[in-house]
């Protein structure tokens, strides 16, 4: 315990002279508790899936009691029957092909995003005009929503796939795009010097610096680039439907709306979100942990 | 050499007509108060920026663009690859420069590494170290490289000073280990005296040389001057200051 002995008194106060004296510290194993493992309790509460578990336990409560007082499955089914519907779509594989369908067809349209957005990426870091070019575009697109798209699309590339990529690449491309060229623009002067010292050069120089030193705002885009596609995935599906081929999740939805049966639609929309959730939960999380956590590059 | 460079709104003479000779195994100090372009020397001499008036040799070659024969130390604790372990970090260093590959590199790097204390840490990362072993790293990862000069720009500057201290003595006991010669800029007088044993000093607005005076560490007195090297230093570079200053007392 200190105490402090302040007095209010000014002008030619001079500090009290004190003895001065020596102590000898205790060793730390005769002090006790310095270090203690947490309880169970504890340690079961700190983890956030089990608290997130939690949550998600209470609104399937909630949801079951309000649906089963108000009792009208058009409208609002109960939470059991929902997932007695989503058992039954994956048992008869019906949903389950409808979702390799759209998780395929995202696929596609990722990857070619993000082949586009790294060739962008790759010419604004060449040139000043490429720079300006992706400036423009990226500000001019980013804030253009995908599904706006989505007539135009239908007039240059029919009713098919290909409509359904162009949208995705569009939702995907701007903010991967922009997410890597600030992430280059941002890496520190040393970490450029030092690749250039040890003789890095061109692709090499990109390859084994920037990219790593950017990683985490390339990371980012990836992420938001990927729940921009599913969004407007979802939304093209249920607009184009069956036209592309066996037809996705979003024209799963669609297609029981039409027959009423809105327990499948509400397992068709748990499924969207599961999806979501699992890709990332699991896909960006864990990389997230093995890379950008790793290095201490985000907290 | 004369250095030129632009900033937005200006073309900046940094130093003027500076001429110097750096001789193997020299602990060459860079003297000066800042604005007397010492940093911008070194960066010459690392090949990023280009004189607009005389040239740099290494060897009698001129220095074309930077170089792994010319091995930077900075004074930023972001000079390490975050992403790399330390080993990870000085292997790079060996195999990105083509100096050396696969297990020489990883014992080149293991070498160095012990020589600078942290064989226990070869595995971390570097964000897990304080800031006196990134620079440590630093510097085993120049030295791995065996190149024909170190350039050390103010590498200990953003250390606290205890681990300063102990830093420059450890610098110099790797130094009697291999005798490798450096280029070191500070503008800290007692850091020069300790570590050079050849110290160019500068004046700022544009930097030129003040002149070049031997040390041996000790700081010893001069026998004509009757003083201390470090006063003799302080009273060459801020003789003008003090002129100034007491213009504006007695004005």
């Amino acid at each position: 315990m200190a105490d402090i002995h302040a007095r209010p008194a000014r002008g030619t106060l001079t500090p009290a002279l004190r003895p001065e004296y020596l102590r000898n510290v205790v060793a730390s194993g005769d002090i006790g508790v310095v270090q203690r493992p947490l309880t169970l309790w504890q340690r079961l509460v700190n983890q956030s899936w089990l608290r997130k578990i939690f949550i998600l336990a209470v609104i399937a409560a909630a949801w079951q009691l309000y649906a089963a007082q108000l009792n009208n499955p058009l409208l609002v089914p109960t939470f059991t029957a929902t997932i007695e519907a989503l058992r039954n779509a994956i048992a008869s594989g019906d949903l389950l092909t409808k979702v390799v369908n759209s998780v395929v067809l995202l696929l596609k349209g990722y990857a070619i995003g993000l082949g586009l957005a790294m060739v962008f990426t790759a010419l604004a870091m060449m040139s000043r005009l490429g720079n300006d070019l992706l400036d423009t575009l990226t500000s001019a697109f980013n804030p253009l929503p995908a599904i706006a798209l989505l007539p135009l699309a239908l007039i240059w590339f029919g009713l098919g796939d290909l409509s359904i990529i162009f949208v995705l690449v569009h939702s995907v491309l701007w903010a991967v795009a922009l997410n890597t060229h600030s992430g280059f623009r941002s890496v520190s002067n040393t970490l450029r010097m030092v690749g250039r010292n040890y003789g890095l050069r061109g692709p090499r120089f990109i390859a084994q610096i920037l990219i790593p030193a950017a990683f985490p705002s390339i990371l980012t885009g990836l992420k938001i680039g990927w729940a921009f596609a599913w969004r407007t995935l979802i939304a093209a599906e249920l607009v184009f439907g069956v036209s592309s081929g066996a037809g996705g999740l979003g024209w799963y939805i669609y297609e029981n709306k039409n027959m009423l049966d809105i327990p499948a639609v509400f397992a068709g929309l748990l499924t969207v979100i599961l999806i979501g959730l699992v890709v990332e939960n699991l896909i960006f999380r864990n990389i997230e942990a093995m890379t950008v956590r790793r290095w201490g590059m985000q907290s | 050499m004369t250095l030129q460079y632009r900033t937005e709104k200006h073309l900046i003479t940094a130093t003027y007509r500076v001429s110097f000779d750096v001789f193997g195994a020299d602990r060459f100090v860079l003297l000066g108060p800042s604005g007397c372009g010492k940093s911008t020397l070194l960066k010459a001499v690392g090949g990023y920026m280009a004189p607009t008036e005389g040239d740099m040799r290494l060897k009698s070659q001129p220095i074309r663009g930077p170089g792994p024969d010319r091995v930077f130390v900075f004074q930023e604790f972001d000079q390490l690859l975050p992403w790399k372990t330390v080993k990870q970090n000085v292997v790079f260093a060996l195999e990105a420069s083509g100096k050396m590959k696969g297990a020489a590199a990883e014992e080149q790097a293991l070498r160095y590494i012990e020589k600078v204390n942290l064989a226990k840490f070869a595995n971390s990362y570097p964000h897990t170290l304080s800031g006196g072993m990134k620079q440590r790293v630093a510097i085993a990862r120049a030295l791995a490289m065996e190149p024909d000069v170190l350039l050390m720009d103010e590498p200990f500057a953003a250390l606290d000073a205890l681990t300063r201290r102990k830093m420059q003595d450890e610098l110099l006991q790797l130094w009697s280990d291999t005798r490798f010669t450096v280029l070191f800029v500070t503008h800290s007088i007692p850091e020069a005296v300790l570590i050079g044993n050849r110290i160019l000093l500068l004046s700022p607005h544009p930097g030129q040389v003040k002149g070049e005076l031997n040390s041996d560490g000790s700081d010893p007195v001069d026998p004509t001057s009757g003083q201390k090297l470090s006063d003799r230093i302080h009273d060459m570079l801020f003789a003008d200051r003090v002129e100034e200053e007491e213009v504006v007392r007695h004005g």
